[in-house]
């Protein structure tokens, strides 16, 4: 039981925590929701994602100063392609929460942060090269691990892989 | 059959064919190309240091293609590094040897159904002469594969096509299962 109790205690910090953004931004973001793991909320809004994130960062009572992870996902049946960020506070707060931002699968953009977390840079990067997912604002969207000319997202969930690259056969 | 178990006439002269004296110093100072990619390259390593220490075959590893023999294929290829691989394959000199080591680079091993960036099999961009398998084979298996490189260098002859020589090499092949049950029986005695 004491497990749970520490476990609730954290989500009821990061709640305190989601309360100031969602005082600030209001409709933007979606509820909060209790994860014990991880406890997050969406930025319904995609557009206003940098704004939010520089004021998890800057504002007094959150100090959000560490972006642990940047994870790229794939929602086929939504026809929508997310990111996960899992943010922390080190040196000030206890308090961690993790935000969804989704844009559409084809022809959509999400505001890059790495001009807030220097660590969004080369995760945006990744988050491009095996989704596609466009990051307007990144100085440098290029692929990061597959080769520069490498054709298709890897881990779209439809992904078929190429017969060939520079003349070598790629299927078994 | 070593060189030098013919033994010395009286006046310190040996009598021996060219090519298995050529064969013999070739095959006595193997140097392969001190690269790995995954974690075939750890049993390598674990083979060139002292436990197995390779440098008892005169087999050393160099840091540059230029002055390699051997290329020990140690790990995952990745499409992206196939092209390297086929680079500093280019870049030595002849005669050049490549050991394929451990399921990776033999046929793609684990990523051969979903691993899109692994190349299924190092055989598709450079010509492979002798295949260690294993994930990782242990360092017995590549001081096996080593010494069946040596046995290839043994077989060939000025004017003999690494083809011949590969083909004559799978003739004299010796089927190891009575070997292996002969070593069972005693060990169970």
């Amino acid at each position: 039981m004491e497990e749970g109790t520490i476990g609730s205690k954290q989500v009821q910090l990061s709640e305190a925590a989601y309360s100031v953004i969602h005082e600030k931004f209001g409709e933007a973001i979606s509820a909060f929701d209790r994860n014990p793991t991880m406890p997050f909320f969406e930025v319904q809004d995609t557009a206003l994602w940098t704004d939010i994130a520089l004021f998890m960062r800057d504002h007094p009572k959150l100090k959000f100063n560490y972006m642990a992870c940047l994870s790229g996902v794939d929602y086929p049946e939504e026809e929508k392609l997310g990111i996960v960020c899992n943010l922390e506070s080190i040196g000030a707060y206890p308090h961690r929460i993790a935000v969804k931002v989704k844009c559409p699968r084809e022809g959509g953009s999400i505001p890059s942060v790495s001009c807030v977390w220097h660590t969004a840079n080369w995760h945006e990067r990744e988050a491009y090269d095996m989704l596609g997912i466009l990051f307007t604002g990144h100085p440098d969207m290029r692929r990061i691990l597959c080769p520069d000319d490498w054709e298709g997202w890897p881990l779209r969930k439809d992904y078929r892989v190429q017969e060939s690259y520079h003349g070598i056969k790629v299927p078994y | 059959m070593g060189l030098l178990d013919a033994g010395f006439s009286r006046d310190n002269v040996l009598v021996a064919p060219v090519d298995a004296v050529l064969n013999w110093a070739r095959l006595s100072s193997l140097w392969p190309m001190g690269f790995g990619l995954a974690c075939c390259a750890i049993e390598m390593m674990a083979t060139n240091a002292s436990n197995y220490d390779l440098e008892r075959f005169g087999i050393f590893p160099r840091s540059s293609p230029r002055q390699s023999d051997l290329m020990i294929v140690a790990g995952t290829v990745t499409m992206k590094m196939a092209e390297r691989v086929v680079r500093l394959y280019e870049q030595m000199p002849e005669p050049r040897y490549v050991l394929s080591m451990g399921s990776c680079s033999n046929c793609g091993g684990p990523y051969w159904e979903h691993g899109y960036h692994v190349l299924k099999g190092v055989d598709r961009v450079i010509p492979v002469d002798v295949y260690v398998p294993g994930c990782p084979p242990r360092p017995e298996a590549l001081i096996g594969g080593l010494m069946k490189v040596q046995e290839l260098i043994r077989m060939e002859q000025i004017g003999m096509s690494r083809q011949d020589a590969l083909k004559k090499l799978a003739e004299t092949g010796v089927e190891p299962q009575p070997y292996i049950e002969r070593e069972r029986s005693a060990a169970g005695a």
